[in-house]
């Protein structure tokens, strides 16, 4: 199991903006080992940020997004207190789910 | 022993099992990454190597091109291609979704994101550039049309020029 995202949610205006932090190799399976086998590829192929049992955003990635990718995205109709919930899976099949409560 | 021989036949029934998805694995019967492939993320269009092909498997017939993008914070010049900070914003009426495109990676999709009515189309993340290259945002709106806007990010790794 992955470490935790770092997830932060604030009130901006009346939109809530989230940034997420992700711990996750992001392996291309485009490199080489010193032995030169080639590293398989391990990297989050979806993300899914939901708000009050609403899905807000998702997202496909391919191996091209950076190790311990960073998001960030803004929605509507959120409230301070409440909850946003961010989940990943992987191509190996790893999942993780961390939330964080909006913060004014 | 009843119970030590029963384990260690449950144990060499399991072993069998994992050899025979191992031995599907090699034969490329199965590929582990494919075993694990989920239902929403697009193989093909993640296997593609240029924007139209991307467009294609997207399911667009072409995209148009657009100022009505804004790149935010993404850099021209970038120090490290390893992290690319990339910031796109769309004026495009109806956005739905926003794919991030580095045209000369070994594939050229990094990501995509999807914005469901009441989240602003607008996103922020980190991509991999292996060397200088066009980077393209790709929008689709609600309609199914697709719309282009591209920039040049110039990588300098170890401060060699690009």
């Amino acid at each position: 199991m992955a470490d935790p995202m770092r997830i932060r949610a604030t009130m901006q205006g009346d939109k809530v903006l989230v940034r997420v932090l992700m711990s996750h190799e992001m392996e291309t399976g485009q490199r080489k080992d010193s032995a030169g086998n080639i590293v398989p590829a391990h990297f989050i192929q979806s993300v899914t940020a939901v708000h009050s049992g609403k899905t807000v955003l998702t997202a496909e990635w391919g191996p091209a997004v950076s190790k311990n990718p960073f998001l960030q995205f803004q929605f509507a109709g959120g409230k301070s207190g409440e909850t946003v919930q961010i989940i990943w899976t992987d191509n190996k099949g790893d999942k993780r789910t961390d939330e964080a409560k909006i913060s004014s | 022993m009843e119970e030590m021989i029963a384990g260690r036949r449950r144990f060499l029934q399991s072993g069998s099992a994992t050899t025979v998805f191992g031995l599907f694995v090699a034969a490329g019967l199965i590929r582990p990454e494919a075993a694990f492939a989920q239902a929403g993320w697009n193989k093909d269009a993640f296997a593609s190597k240029s924007l139209n092909d991307v467009v294609k498997a997207l399911g667009g017939a072409g995209a148009t091109p657009t100022n009505d993008i804004s790149w935010g914070a993404t850099p021209e010049i970038a120090e490290n291609g390893a992290v690319v900070p990339i910031n796109v914003t769309s004026r495009i009426p109806n956005t739905q979704s926003i794919a991030v495109l580095v045209e000369k990676n070994p594939n050229a999709l990094a990501a995509k994101f999807d914005f469901p009515a009441g989240t602003d189309p607008t996103v922020s993340t980190r991509v991999k550039i292996g060397q200088s290259s066009n980077v393209h945002a790709l929008i689709k709106t609600a309609d199914g049309k697709y719309f282009v806007a591209t920039r040049e990010v110039k990588v300098t790794i170890g401060g060699c020029g690009g």
